[in-house]
């Protein structure tokens, strides 16, 4: 078991019991949050204006903060973090209390998990007490940099560069794919420390400001339309060697935690998201309101349609309780997050394509007050849930190889220094 | 199959699974192929001492649960069944033999059952999945003292074989349900071809059926959440039975992948077939989550249970037909031979799938829920 959940878990007896708690949730939801807007509630919905993100961000940050005031915050965080030192079953109940309310969205992942839980693993007493209250407050807004321009699958094949000058690092190198880094604060970096020894024994992990001079942050245009997709160059960007995590050339046994936490997605208990089972912004719920508004659910080809999208919601989520409950009890390691990963990502383009299905010649052409607005720019985005994250085709490998025990992929850059391996040409910029 | 298993609900499985192992190896099956019943007499009485027909009944009869949800301790003995492609008529003994407990009705009836001496079966309504209901084929009507039975139901598993059939039929604007001596006049049981070696069908034709009063189980008229119930439990085990079967072809062809080598390297080797690999256990993996959970559901009647059921079915249904055919697309030449074990399993989920309605049937009864519940919201 890891570290993070034999720090967050306590002895039954001293928990707040589930009934008492899933009481003072919903009379405060109930209180204090907005229910959540048509537009929050439709899902994959992307509206390009950069004025509303930022007073988005804003909200997230003030009700991370009530939350945090409220002591609903961190659910399985240690207290002395500022958590509430709760189980992953509180956090389901705080879930399931959120649906049909508005709730800190951008606050999740990346930056409660997995860059704040990597922070509870790995961080010192220091590195933790710094930032863990402060991510909890909604201070700060945190992301991943790991995908790289020469390559996003192949992480550890990071070139971005940290070299050691007395009781600092200077980096250099290029960050690329991350969403919304131009409204966030911190990036939890993996480097290249070492280009002398095979690629996993030479990279660290660091942390860093995004808003510093050494740190050009680009936004890159996505198909939709948003523009929260960003690339950052940092050049000579001095990090302190108290910011960084874990232990030097060791960066990849942070990796490989930090892979597992950011396969667990919006099933990690250590993420507030409105609970997808019940009556809520769910996929198969925005078909619904499709074919209704159609006057197509009285065909059954349709309703075939619309049940296939919530049966695969309602598969997926029992699946991921089932592989969280497996790694939790041991009986398949934490490499198994991956197949709980592979089905979201492939459940997700199914549901994309099911949409456009049920929307017919409405998902060409519409107006923004129809149901079937913007299906097919949603459908264009369709392999966004199999690439984000580490795409399906890295976890069918890891189910294959780390779970399945199938022999491992003839690699090249295994046992030679890391200037030696081969790799692509530059791309673009 | 249910993760966390209490020592009790363990020694059943592993009962079971060693009994199995024992009685039924896959030569034992291909045999009974040619047996007319598909199973022995004593076999199935000696299974019935294992508890393999007493979780849906209750205390009061002489049955009892092991973890107090009987569908779930049943639904690992259908799991074992699936794994092992066992014979007997668990789906049709047990769903019989609840619904008569539940109403205290035929006493010695449910001892034959629990006893393993009597076999029942269901002669269950078809499936409206468009309204997300089911429909009788059968007609129940009142003459004086008597009840009279009308109709045709097709199939019912185990027909040929079962002392007593549960009839549900309409009756006026109500539904009722009656117990069906299968040696009464006016009943007529056709067999049936099917593709799995030791279950059976049968098509049965009730023609002016005459029965006492007492033959009603439960209230004239008042039998839909009964049929409701005995539905969703119809669902649990087939599909518990279903994952048992893609567990145990895939896990042959796991092995097979390891051992087989092509080129100089074995299969498991190739990435291609090792991401179709990962697909499989994702499925697999899926199929026991909602298959678990579906069961949970029915056994609680929580609210979703309806919902569940249609998405272990249709989820079950329709990925793991790609996992067994894959299987045997994986095996190559020997995956189509009668030698090979593989096509058990394919057989048992194959005529599962078909049974109480389809995938599509199921997705449609899922929207028609859905659509339901937003209306009522
Ligand atoms: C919406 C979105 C948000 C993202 N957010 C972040 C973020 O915040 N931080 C961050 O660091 N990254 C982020 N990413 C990047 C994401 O992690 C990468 O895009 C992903 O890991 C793939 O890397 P790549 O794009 O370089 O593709 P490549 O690694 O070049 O892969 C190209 C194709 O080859 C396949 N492939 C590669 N290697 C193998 C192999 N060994 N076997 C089989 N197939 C293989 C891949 O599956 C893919 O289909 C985000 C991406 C998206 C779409």
């Amino acid at each position: 078991m890891s570290a993070v959940s034999t720090e967050g878990a306590r002895v039954p007896e001293q928990l707040e019991d589930l009934e008492s708690f899933r009481k003072r949730a919903r009379s405060w939801i109930r209180s204090n949050l907005r229910r959540a807007t048509r537009d929050e509630m439709r899902w994959g919905r992307f509206d390009g204006n950069e004025e509303a993100e930022l007073a988005a961000v804003a909200r997230d940050r003030e009700i991370q903060r009530k939350l945090f005031d409220a002591g609903l915050a961190g659910i399985c965080f240690p207290r002395a973090y500022g958590g509430q030192g709760l189980s992953p079953g509180h956090q389901k109940v705080l879930n399931e209390e959120l649906v049909g309310y508005e709730y800190p969205a951008r606050m999740q992942v990346p930056t409660l998990s997995p860059c704040a839980t990597v922070l509870l693993e790995f961080g010192t007493e220091e590195q933790k007490l710094r930032h863990i209250p402060a991510i909890l407050k909604g201070e700060e807004l945190w992301m991943q940099f790991l995908s790289e321009p020469s390559g996003g699958s192949d992480v550890a094949g990071a070139l971005t560069t940290a070299i050691r000058d007395g009781e600092q690092w200077v980096l250099n190198g290029s960050k690329v794919w991350t969403t919304g880094a131009w409204w966030s604060d911190w990036g939890l970096c993996l480097a290249r420390t070492n280009w002398d020894v095979p690629k996993h024994r030479g990279l660290s992990v660091f942390m860093l400001p995004i808003h510093q001079s050494g740190v050009e942050v680009h936004r890159i245009e996505m198909i939709n339309g948003s523009r929260e997709f960003c690339q950052e160059f940092m050049t000579d960007v001095i990090v302190p060697d108290s910011d960084r995590v874990g232990e030097i050339d060791d960066g990849w046994t942070v990796g490989t935690r930090w892979m597992f936490h950011e396969r667990m997605m919006y099933s990690s208990p250590y993420v507030s998201v409105p609970d997808g089972g019940s009556h809520g912004g769910t996929a198969a719920t925005s078909l619904l309101n499709i074919a209704r508004e159609l006057g197509h659910m009285d065909d059954p080809s349709v309703r075939d349609l619309v049940g296939e999208a919530r049966m695969l919601e309602i598969v997926g989520d029992e699946l991921m309780k089932r592989v969280t409950e497996s790694i939790r009890s041991g009986r398949l390691s934490d490499q198994a997050a991956a197949i709980g990963r592979l089905f979201k990502g492939t459940s997700a383009s199914r549901i994309s394509t099911l949409a456009l299905e049920v929307a017919g010649s409405a998902g060409a052409a519409w107006t923004d007050e129809s149901a079937a607005s913007s299906t097919a720019v949603n459908f264009l985005m369709r392999q966004v849930g199999s690439i984000a994250g580490g795409t399906v085709e890295m976890a069918r490998n890891v189910i294959s190889e780390r779970v399945l025990a199938m022999p491992r992929e003839r690699t090249l850059d295994r046992d030679v220094p890391f200037r030696d391996v081969p790799r692509s040409r530059p791309t673009g910029s | 199959m249910l993760l966390a298993l209490s020592s009790d609900q363990e020694f059943v499985r592993e009962t079971t699974e060693r009994f199995l192992v024992e009685q039924t190896p896959p030569n034992e099956v291909r045999r009974l192929q040619r047996d007319t019943a598909g199973f022995d007499a004593d076999y199935w009485r000696r299974g019935a001492e294992l508890g393999w027909t007493s979780f849906l009944v209750g205390e009061a009869h002489g049955g009892g649960t092991i973890s107090g949800a009987g569908l779930v301790d049943l639904s690992l003995v259908a799991y074992e069944f699936g794994r092992h492609a066992a014979p007997g008529p668990l789906v049709s003994t047990n769903v019989v033999a609840g619904a008569l407990s539940a109403h205290d009705a035929q006493t010695e009836v449910i001892a034959d059952l629990l006893a393993g001496t009597g076999i029942a079966t269901w002669c269950a309504p078809e499936l409206r999945s468009f309204h997300g209901s089911w429909a009788p084929t059968v007609e129940i009507r009142h003459d004086r003292a008597e009840v009279v039975v009308l109709g045709k139901v097709s199939p019912v598993e185990a027909a040929g074989q079962a002392g007593h059939l549960l009839v549900t039929g309409r009756d006026g604007d109500g539904i009722t349900q009656v117990l069906v001596p299968a040696s009464t006049a006016g009943v007529s049981i056709a067999p049936l071809r099917t593709a799995d070696l030791t279950r059976r069908f049968g098509a049965v034709t009730f023609d002016d059926v005459r029965l006492s009063q007492d033959a009603i189980v439960g209230a004239p008229g008042e039998a839909s959440t009964d049929v409701d119930l005995q539905f969703h439990r119809t669902l649990a085990i087939l599909n518990a039975e279903a994952v048992g079967a893609m567990q145990a072809a895939f896990d042959m062809t796991v092995e097979w992948a390891f051992d087989r080598y092509a080129f100089g390297r074995p299969l498991a080797s190739y990435q291609a077939l090792k991401h179709r690999f990962a697909d499989m256990l994702t499925w697999v993996e899926a199929s026991h989550a909602i298959s678990d959970a579906a069961c949970c559901a029915i056994d609680e009647g929580s609210p979703d249970a309806a919902e569940l059921a249609s998405a272990a079915k249709a989820f079950i249904g329709q990925y793991g037909a790609e996992v067994v055919q894959d299987c045997v697309q994986l095996h190559g030449g020997i995956g189509v031979t009668f030698e090979h074990n593989l096509h058990l399993f394919l057989r048992r989920f194959t005529v599962n799938r078909a049974l109480a309605g389809t995938p599509a049937e199921h997705r449609q009864r899922i929207g028609a829920i859905l659509d339901g519940w937003e209306a009522a919201a």
